[in-house]
Protein backbone atom coordinates (compact mmCIF):
# COMPACT_ATOMS: atom_id res chain seq x y z
CA UNK A 1 0.00 0.00 0.00
CA UNK A 2 1.23 3.47 -0.83
CA UNK A 3 2.07 5.03 2.50
CA UNK A 4 1.59 8.67 1.50
CA UNK A 5 -1.78 8.68 -0.09
CA UNK A 6 -3.92 11.58 0.96
CA UNK A 7 -6.42 11.65 -1.87
CA UNK A 8 -7.68 14.61 -3.84
CA UNK A 9 -11.32 15.30 -3.07
CA UNK A 10 -14.24 15.60 -5.45
CA UNK A 11 -16.90 17.76 -3.87
CA UNK A 12 -20.47 17.88 -5.11
CA UNK A 13 -22.14 21.25 -4.66
CA UNK A 14 -25.89 21.62 -4.35
CA UNK A 15 -27.25 25.10 -4.99
CA UNK A 16 -30.45 25.40 -3.03
CA UNK A 17 -33.15 27.98 -3.65
CA UNK A 18 -36.32 27.99 -1.59
CA UNK A 19 -35.67 24.47 -0.37
CA UNK A 20 -34.98 22.85 -3.75
CA UNK A 21 -31.75 22.13 -5.59
CA UNK A 22 -31.51 24.26 -8.69
CA UNK A 23 -29.11 24.23 -11.57
CA UNK A 24 -28.37 26.92 -14.03
CA UNK A 25 -25.72 28.56 -16.11
CA UNK A 26 -24.25 31.76 -14.71
CA UNK A 27 -27.15 32.00 -12.27
CA UNK A 28 -29.63 32.20 -15.12
CA UNK A 29 -32.30 29.78 -16.20
CA UNK A 30 -32.53 28.21 -12.77
CA UNK A 31 -34.24 24.89 -13.03
CA UNK A 32 -35.49 22.52 -10.36
CA UNK A 33 -33.14 19.54 -9.99
CA UNK A 34 -34.56 17.86 -6.94
CA UNK A 35 -34.65 17.44 -3.20
CA UNK A 36 -31.39 18.38 -1.40
CA UNK A 37 -31.37 15.48 1.07
CA UNK A 38 -32.08 12.95 -1.66
CA UNK A 39 -29.50 14.37 -4.07
CA UNK A 40 -26.85 14.57 -1.34
CA UNK A 41 -27.39 10.88 -0.61
CA UNK A 42 -27.27 10.01 -4.29
CA UNK A 43 -23.98 11.88 -4.81
CA UNK A 44 -22.47 10.32 -1.68
CA UNK A 45 -23.44 6.83 -2.85
CA UNK A 46 -21.97 7.56 -6.28
CA UNK A 47 -18.61 8.44 -4.73
CA UNK A 48 -18.57 12.15 -3.92
CA UNK A 49 -16.03 12.77 -1.15
CA UNK A 50 -17.90 15.63 0.35
CA UNK A 51 -21.13 17.57 -0.05
CA UNK A 52 -21.51 21.35 -0.06
CA UNK A 53 -24.96 22.83 0.22
CA UNK A 54 -25.08 26.42 -0.88
CA UNK A 55 -28.18 28.42 -0.05
CA UNK A 56 -28.71 30.88 -2.87
CA UNK A 57 -32.15 31.92 -1.67
CA UNK A 58 -32.46 35.63 -2.26
CA UNK A 59 -34.82 36.35 0.62
CA UNK A 60 -33.55 36.16 4.17
CA UNK A 61 -36.98 35.19 5.48
CA UNK A 62 -36.47 31.57 4.52
CA UNK A 63 -33.61 30.76 6.91
CA UNK A 64 -35.75 28.34 8.86
CA UNK A 65 -36.38 26.35 5.68
CA UNK A 66 -32.62 26.03 5.27
CA UNK A 67 -32.13 24.78 8.83
CA UNK A 68 -34.76 22.09 8.26
CA UNK A 69 -33.10 21.04 5.02
CA UNK A 70 -29.67 20.91 6.64
CA UNK A 71 -31.09 18.70 9.40
CA UNK A 72 -32.84 16.40 6.97
CA UNK A 73 -29.76 16.15 4.73
CA UNK A 74 -27.33 15.58 7.59
CA UNK A 75 -29.34 12.78 9.15
CA UNK A 76 -28.58 10.42 6.26
CA UNK A 77 -25.14 11.68 5.31
CA UNK A 78 -21.96 10.17 6.75
CA UNK A 79 -19.36 12.06 4.77
CA UNK A 80 -18.25 15.67 5.41
CA UNK A 81 -21.05 18.17 4.93
CA UNK A 82 -20.52 21.92 4.44
CA UNK A 83 -23.24 24.54 4.44
CA UNK A 84 -22.86 28.05 3.03
CA UNK A 85 -24.92 31.05 2.05
CA UNK A 86 -26.23 33.76 4.31
CA UNK A 87 -24.13 32.90 7.36
CA UNK A 88 -23.38 36.30 8.86
CA UNK A 89 -22.91 35.74 12.58
CA UNK A 90 -21.60 33.18 15.05
CA UNK A 91 -25.23 32.42 15.94
CA UNK A 92 -26.08 31.72 12.28
CA UNK A 93 -23.14 29.31 12.19
CA UNK A 94 -24.13 27.68 15.49
CA UNK A 95 -27.63 26.98 14.18
CA UNK A 96 -26.26 25.33 11.06
CA UNK A 97 -23.85 23.19 13.12
CA UNK A 98 -26.65 22.21 15.50
CA UNK A 99 -28.66 21.10 12.50
CA UNK A 100 -25.83 18.72 11.56
CA UNK A 101 -23.34 20.54 9.31
CA UNK A 102 -19.65 19.76 9.82
CA UNK A 103 -18.34 22.96 8.28
CA UNK A 104 -19.71 26.35 7.34
CA UNK A 105 -18.65 28.32 4.32
CA UNK A 106 -18.54 32.08 4.80
CA UNK A 107 -17.92 34.69 2.14
CA UNK A 108 -19.22 38.30 2.17
CA UNK A 109 -19.66 38.34 5.95
CA UNK A 110 -16.02 37.43 6.46
CA UNK A 111 -14.91 40.32 4.28
CA UNK A 112 -17.24 42.70 6.12
CA UNK A 113 -16.01 41.51 9.53
CA UNK A 114 -13.02 39.17 9.39
CA UNK A 115 -13.29 38.45 13.13
CA UNK A 116 -16.19 36.15 12.20
CA UNK A 117 -13.57 33.66 11.01
CA UNK A 118 -11.80 33.51 14.37
CA UNK A 119 -15.06 33.61 16.31
CA UNK A 120 -16.32 30.48 14.58
CA UNK A 121 -12.88 28.82 14.64
CA UNK A 122 -12.46 29.41 18.37
CA UNK A 123 -15.78 27.85 19.17
CA UNK A 124 -16.04 25.05 16.62
CA UNK A 125 -12.44 24.56 15.52
CA UNK A 126 -10.62 25.69 12.38
CA UNK A 127 -11.60 22.52 10.54
CA UNK A 128 -15.18 23.79 10.64
CA UNK A 129 -14.51 27.09 8.87
CA UNK A 130 -14.28 27.32 5.10
CA UNK A 131 -13.65 30.79 3.74
CA UNK A 132 -15.12 31.13 0.25
CA UNK A 133 -13.41 33.60 -2.04
CA UNK A 134 -14.86 34.75 -5.36
CA UNK A 135 -11.97 36.01 -7.47
CA UNK A 136 -11.82 37.74 -10.83
CA UNK A 137 -8.74 38.73 -12.81
CA UNK A 138 -9.76 39.10 -16.44
CA UNK A 139 -6.58 39.14 -18.50
CA UNK A 140 -4.35 40.05 -15.58
CA UNK A 141 -1.91 37.85 -13.69
CA UNK A 142 -3.13 35.69 -10.77
CA UNK A 143 -1.41 38.06 -8.33
CA UNK A 144 -3.76 40.81 -9.52
CA UNK A 145 -6.96 38.80 -9.03
CA UNK A 146 -9.49 40.73 -7.00
CA UNK A 147 -12.02 39.59 -4.40
CA UNK A 148 -15.70 40.11 -5.21
CA UNK A 149 -18.65 39.78 -2.84
CA UNK A 150 -22.44 39.80 -2.97
CA UNK A 151 -22.60 36.93 -5.43
CA UNK A 152 -19.83 38.40 -7.55
CA UNK A 153 -21.52 41.75 -8.04
CA UNK A 154 -19.39 43.95 -5.79
CA UNK A 155 -15.67 44.54 -5.99
CA UNK A 156 -13.78 44.84 -2.70
CA UNK A 157 -10.48 46.15 -4.02
CA UNK A 158 -8.71 43.36 -2.14
CA UNK A 159 -6.29 40.92 -3.75
CA UNK A 160 -7.32 37.26 -3.63
CA UNK A 161 -3.90 36.08 -2.50
CA UNK A 162 -3.72 38.59 0.37
CA UNK A 163 -7.21 37.80 1.56
CA UNK A 164 -6.52 34.05 1.46
CA UNK A 165 -3.43 34.60 3.59
CA UNK A 166 -5.34 36.73 6.07
CA UNK A 167 -8.19 34.20 6.26
CA UNK A 168 -5.68 31.48 7.09
CA UNK A 169 -4.04 33.56 9.81
CA UNK A 170 -7.46 34.28 11.33
CA UNK A 171 -8.22 30.59 11.63
CA UNK A 172 -9.80 29.41 8.39
CA UNK A 173 -9.44 25.66 7.89
CA UNK A 174 -9.88 25.63 4.12
CA UNK A 175 -10.22 28.07 1.22
CA UNK A 176 -12.96 27.59 -1.35
CA UNK A 177 -11.72 29.54 -4.35
CA UNK A 178 -14.17 30.32 -7.14
CA UNK A 179 -13.01 31.87 -10.37
CA UNK A 180 -15.65 34.38 -11.47
CA UNK A 181 -14.02 34.43 -14.89
CA UNK A 182 -14.62 30.71 -15.33
CA UNK A 183 -17.78 30.08 -13.32
CA UNK A 184 -20.49 28.57 -15.47
CA UNK A 185 -18.36 28.52 -18.62
CA UNK A 186 -17.35 24.86 -18.63
CA UNK A 187 -13.98 25.78 -20.19
CA UNK A 188 -11.92 24.60 -17.22
CA UNK A 189 -10.78 25.77 -13.81
CA UNK A 190 -8.44 28.75 -13.46
CA UNK A 191 -5.38 26.60 -12.69
CA UNK A 192 -2.98 29.54 -12.49
CA UNK A 193 -5.08 31.37 -9.92
CA UNK A 194 -5.59 28.16 -7.94
CA UNK A 195 -1.87 27.40 -7.94
CA UNK A 196 -1.00 30.89 -6.79
CA UNK A 197 -3.35 30.62 -3.80
CA UNK A 198 -2.34 27.02 -3.02
CA UNK A 199 1.30 28.13 -3.04
CA UNK A 200 0.55 30.95 -0.60
CA UNK A 201 -1.42 29.19 2.15
CA UNK A 202 -0.75 25.89 3.87
CA UNK A 203 -4.43 25.06 4.40
CA UNK A 204 -6.27 23.09 1.71
CA UNK A 205 -7.57 24.92 -1.34
CA UNK A 206 -10.79 23.82 -3.02
CA UNK A 207 -11.01 24.93 -6.65
CA UNK A 208 -14.34 25.91 -8.12
CA UNK A 209 -15.69 27.43 -11.29
CA UNK A 210 -15.30 26.23 -14.86
CA UNK A 211 -15.45 22.44 -14.65
CA UNK A 212 -16.65 21.04 -17.95
CA UNK A 213 -14.92 17.72 -18.44
CA UNK A 214 -12.62 15.20 -16.78
CA UNK A 215 -9.44 16.77 -18.15
CA UNK A 216 -10.29 19.99 -16.31
CA UNK A 217 -10.21 18.14 -13.01
CA UNK A 218 -6.92 16.48 -13.86
CA UNK A 219 -5.43 19.88 -14.73
CA UNK A 220 -6.58 21.59 -11.55
CA UNK A 221 -5.10 18.83 -9.39
CA UNK A 222 -1.77 18.62 -11.19
CA UNK A 223 -1.13 22.15 -12.51
CA UNK A 224 -3.45 23.98 -10.14
CA UNK A 225 -2.15 22.18 -7.02
CA UNK A 226 -5.72 22.05 -5.72
CA UNK A 227 -6.46 19.76 -2.79
CA UNK A 228 -10.08 19.40 -3.82
CA UNK A 229 -12.32 20.39 -6.69
CA UNK A 230 -15.92 21.39 -6.49
CA UNK A 231 -18.53 21.23 -9.20
CA UNK A 232 -22.26 21.53 -9.33
CA UNK A 233 -23.61 21.24 -12.84
CA UNK A 234 -21.36 18.41 -13.99
CA UNK A 235 -22.83 16.09 -11.37
CA UNK A 236 -26.37 16.70 -12.50
CA UNK A 237 -25.60 14.94 -15.78
CA UNK A 238 -26.34 11.69 -14.04
CA UNK A 239 -25.55 9.64 -11.00
CA UNK A 240 -22.64 7.91 -12.73
CA UNK A 241 -20.81 11.16 -13.35
CA UNK A 242 -18.85 11.12 -10.07
CA UNK A 243 -17.90 7.48 -10.34
CA UNK A 244 -16.69 7.82 -13.91
CA UNK A 245 -14.80 10.99 -13.10
CA UNK A 246 -12.99 9.40 -10.16
CA UNK A 247 -12.05 6.26 -12.06
CA UNK A 248 -10.66 8.25 -14.95
CA UNK A 249 -8.63 10.48 -12.63
CA UNK A 250 -7.32 7.47 -10.75
CA UNK A 251 -6.08 5.95 -14.01
CA UNK A 252 -4.40 9.27 -14.79
CA UNK A 253 -2.39 8.96 -11.58
CA UNK A 254 -4.38 11.35 -9.37
CA UNK A 255 -4.90 9.76 -5.91
CA UNK A 256 -8.62 9.21 -5.45
CA UNK A 257 -10.82 7.52 -2.89
CA UNK A 258 -11.93 4.63 -5.07
CA UNK A 259 -13.68 2.28 -4.71
CA UNK A 260 -15.71 4.08 -2.09
CA UNK B 1 -26.60 3.61 26.94
CA UNK B 2 -23.52 5.12 25.35
CA UNK B 3 -22.35 8.37 26.96
CA UNK B 4 -20.89 10.85 24.48
CA UNK B 5 -18.76 13.13 26.61
CA UNK B 6 -19.27 16.81 25.85
CA UNK B 7 -16.30 18.85 27.01
CA UNK B 8 -16.63 21.83 24.70
CA UNK B 9 -14.39 20.48 21.97
CA UNK B 10 -16.29 21.40 18.87
CA UNK B 11 -19.37 20.07 17.22
CA UNK B 12 -20.35 16.57 18.29
CA UNK B 13 -23.78 16.30 16.73
CA UNK B 14 -22.46 14.15 13.86
CA UNK B 15 -21.11 11.54 16.28
CA UNK B 16 -24.47 11.37 18.03
CA UNK B 17 -26.29 11.18 14.70
CA UNK B 18 -24.12 8.30 13.44
CA UNK B 19 -24.75 6.23 16.59
CA UNK B 20 -28.47 6.96 16.40
CA UNK B 21 -28.48 5.87 12.77
CA UNK B 22 -27.13 2.52 13.99
CA UNK B 23 -29.96 2.28 16.50
CA UNK B 24 -27.81 2.86 19.60
CA UNK B 25 -29.10 4.66 22.65
CA UNK B 26 -26.83 7.65 23.24
CA UNK B 27 -26.69 10.59 25.57
CA UNK B 28 -24.51 13.67 25.08
CA UNK B 29 -23.38 14.66 28.55
CA UNK B 30 -20.90 16.45 30.76
CA UNK B 31 -22.49 15.03 33.90
CA UNK B 32 -20.20 12.66 35.89
CA UNK B 33 -23.26 10.75 37.15
CA UNK B 34 -24.47 10.02 33.61
CA UNK B 35 -20.98 8.92 32.57
CA UNK B 36 -20.79 6.63 35.59
CA UNK B 37 -24.09 4.99 34.67
CA UNK B 38 -23.23 4.47 30.98
CA UNK B 39 -22.34 1.08 29.53
CA UNK B 40 -19.91 2.61 27.08
CA UNK B 41 -18.11 5.92 26.88
CA UNK B 42 -17.16 7.93 23.80
CA UNK B 43 -14.87 10.97 23.97
CA UNK B 44 -15.09 12.75 20.60
CA UNK B 45 -13.58 16.12 19.88
CA UNK B 46 -12.00 18.32 17.32
CA UNK B 47 -9.87 21.38 17.77
CA UNK B 48 -7.12 22.32 20.19
CA UNK B 49 -5.66 19.89 22.73
CA UNK B 50 -6.05 22.51 25.47
CA UNK B 51 -9.79 21.72 25.44
CA UNK B 52 -8.77 18.59 27.32
CA UNK B 53 -8.24 20.82 30.39
CA UNK B 54 -11.98 20.73 30.99
CA UNK B 55 -11.93 16.97 30.58
CA UNK B 56 -9.05 16.69 33.03
CA UNK B 57 -10.57 18.97 35.63
CA UNK B 58 -14.18 17.89 35.61
CA UNK B 59 -14.53 14.48 34.04
CA UNK B 60 -11.24 12.63 34.37
CA UNK B 61 -12.37 10.61 37.40
CA UNK B 62 -15.63 9.19 35.99
CA UNK B 63 -14.04 8.54 32.59
CA UNK B 64 -11.01 6.78 34.09
CA UNK B 65 -13.28 4.81 36.42
CA UNK B 66 -15.25 3.57 33.39
CA UNK B 67 -11.98 2.49 31.76
CA UNK B 68 -10.87 0.74 34.95
CA UNK B 69 -14.16 -1.16 35.08
CA UNK B 70 -13.50 -2.38 31.58
CA UNK B 71 -16.37 -0.51 29.95
CA UNK B 72 -15.75 -0.06 26.21
CA UNK B 73 -14.17 3.34 25.63
CA UNK B 74 -13.69 5.11 22.29
CA UNK B 75 -11.68 8.30 21.83
CA UNK B 76 -12.08 10.10 18.51
CA UNK B 77 -9.53 12.60 17.10
CA UNK B 78 -8.53 14.79 20.07
CA UNK B 79 -10.29 12.18 22.21
CA UNK B 80 -7.77 9.62 20.97
CA UNK B 81 -4.84 11.98 21.43
CA UNK B 82 -5.95 12.43 25.05
CA UNK B 83 -5.30 8.70 25.62
CA UNK B 84 -1.58 9.44 25.18
CA UNK B 85 0.69 11.18 27.68
CA UNK B 86 0.09 14.58 26.11
CA UNK B 87 0.57 16.70 23.04
CA UNK B 88 3.10 19.31 22.02
CA UNK B 89 0.07 21.41 21.05
CA UNK B 90 -0.58 22.12 24.76
CA UNK B 91 2.46 21.07 26.79
CA UNK B 92 0.81 22.04 30.10
CA UNK B 93 -2.20 19.78 29.51
CA UNK B 94 -1.62 16.13 30.37
CA UNK B 95 -3.42 13.27 28.66
CA UNK B 96 -4.67 10.07 30.28
CA UNK B 97 -1.34 8.31 29.57
CA UNK B 98 -3.02 4.98 28.79
CA UNK B 99 -0.70 4.74 25.80
CA UNK B 100 2.94 5.75 25.82
CA UNK B 101 4.30 8.74 23.95
CA UNK B 102 3.28 12.20 22.99
CA UNK B 103 1.29 13.60 20.07
CA UNK B 104 3.13 16.04 17.84
CA UNK B 105 2.60 18.25 14.81
CA UNK B 106 3.12 17.06 11.24
CA UNK B 107 6.59 17.87 9.91
CA UNK B 108 6.96 21.12 7.97
CA UNK B 109 7.47 19.35 4.62
CA UNK B 110 3.78 18.41 4.37
CA UNK B 111 0.80 20.74 4.40
CA UNK B 112 -0.91 20.98 7.74
CA UNK B 113 -3.73 20.33 8.54
CA UNK B 114 -4.05 16.86 7.04
CA UNK B 115 -7.56 17.14 5.63
CA UNK B 116 -9.32 14.56 3.52
CA UNK B 117 -9.54 10.87 2.80
CA UNK B 118 -6.52 8.67 3.41
CA UNK B 119 -6.06 4.92 3.58
CA UNK B 120 -5.49 2.81 6.67
CA UNK B 121 -3.07 -0.06 6.94
CA UNK B 122 -4.95 -2.48 9.18
CA UNK B 123 -3.21 -4.88 11.58
CA UNK B 124 -4.85 -8.25 12.04
CA UNK B 125 -6.91 -9.12 15.08
CA UNK B 126 -8.44 -5.74 15.90
CA UNK B 127 -11.95 -6.01 17.34
CA UNK B 128 -12.77 -2.40 16.53
CA UNK B 129 -11.77 -2.81 12.87
CA UNK B 130 -13.37 -6.23 12.36
CA UNK B 131 -14.52 -6.57 8.76
CA UNK B 132 -12.73 -3.43 7.60
CA UNK B 133 -10.39 -4.07 4.71
CA UNK B 134 -6.75 -3.17 4.58
CA UNK B 135 -6.46 0.02 2.51
CA UNK B 136 -9.95 1.28 3.42
CA UNK B 137 -10.43 5.04 3.14
CA UNK B 138 -11.22 7.20 6.16
CA UNK B 139 -11.72 10.93 6.66
CA UNK B 140 -9.17 12.97 8.62
CA UNK B 141 -8.91 16.57 9.71
CA UNK B 142 -6.06 17.31 12.16
CA UNK B 143 -2.67 18.98 12.63
CA UNK B 144 -1.31 16.71 15.37
CA UNK B 145 -1.01 12.95 15.41
CA UNK B 146 -0.08 10.12 17.75
CA UNK B 147 3.06 8.03 17.31
CA UNK B 148 3.08 4.34 16.43
CA UNK B 149 2.88 2.22 19.58
CA UNK B 150 2.67 -1.55 20.20
CA UNK B 151 -1.13 -1.12 20.53
CA UNK B 152 -1.46 0.52 17.10
CA UNK B 153 -4.02 -1.49 15.11
CA UNK B 154 -4.09 0.77 12.03
CA UNK B 155 -1.77 3.38 10.63
CA UNK B 156 -1.85 5.98 7.88
CA UNK B 157 0.93 7.74 6.04
CA UNK B 158 1.26 11.49 5.83
CA UNK B 159 4.58 13.09 6.64
CA UNK B 160 5.52 9.63 7.94
CA UNK B 161 3.41 6.90 9.48
CA UNK B 162 1.21 7.63 12.49
CA UNK B 163 -1.39 5.82 14.58
CA UNK B 164 -4.77 5.81 12.88
CA UNK B 165 -6.24 3.52 15.54
CA UNK B 166 -5.07 2.11 18.85
CA UNK B 167 -6.63 -0.69 20.86
CA UNK B 168 -5.91 -2.39 24.17
CA UNK B 169 -8.55 -4.52 25.87
CA UNK B 170 -11.64 -2.31 25.79
CA UNK B 171 -9.82 0.98 25.26
CA UNK B 172 -9.99 2.21 21.65
CA UNK B 173 -8.91 5.37 19.92
CA UNK B 174 -9.18 6.58 16.33
CA UNK B 175 -7.53 9.65 14.86
CA UNK B 176 -9.89 9.80 11.88
CA UNK B 177 -13.62 10.57 12.05
CA UNK B 178 -15.65 7.36 11.77
CA UNK B 179 -18.84 9.43 11.79
CA UNK B 180 -17.66 11.06 8.54
CA UNK B 181 -15.97 8.07 6.93
CA UNK B 182 -18.91 6.62 5.03
CA UNK B 183 -19.66 2.91 5.29
CA UNK B 184 -16.20 2.12 6.70
CA UNK B 185 -16.79 4.47 9.61
CA UNK B 186 -20.29 3.16 10.26
CA UNK B 187 -18.93 -0.39 10.35
CA UNK B 188 -16.37 0.64 12.97
CA UNK B 189 -19.03 2.30 15.11
CA UNK B 190 -21.24 -0.74 14.76
CA UNK B 191 -18.36 -2.93 15.94
CA UNK B 192 -18.04 -0.66 18.96
CA UNK B 193 -21.79 -0.88 19.66
CA UNK B 194 -21.62 -4.67 19.54
CA UNK B 195 -18.78 -5.01 22.05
Amino acid sequence: MNSERLTKRIIACLDVDGGRVVKGVKFQELRDAGDPAELARTHAAAGADEIVLLDITATSGERQTLIEIVGRTARQLFIPFTVGGGIRTLDDAARVFDAGADKVSINSAAIAGPELISNIANRFGSQAVVVAIDGKRGQQSPAEAEVFVAGGRKSTGRKVVDWAKEAESRGAGEILLTSMDRDGTGIGFDCELTASVAGTVSIPVIASGGAGNVQHFQDVFSEGKADAALAASIFHFGTHAVAELKQTLLHAGIPMRWPC
Amino acid sequence: MIAIVDYGAGNISSVKKAFEHLGASVQVTSDPVVIASAEKVVVPGVGHFNRCEFLNERLRLPVMEAVKQGKPFLGICVGMQWLFAGSTEAPGTPGAALFAGECSRFPAEVKSPHVGWNQIDVREGSRLLRGIENGAFVYYTHCYRAPLVPETVASSGYGGEFSAAVERDNVFGVQFHPEKSGDTGLMLLENFCEL
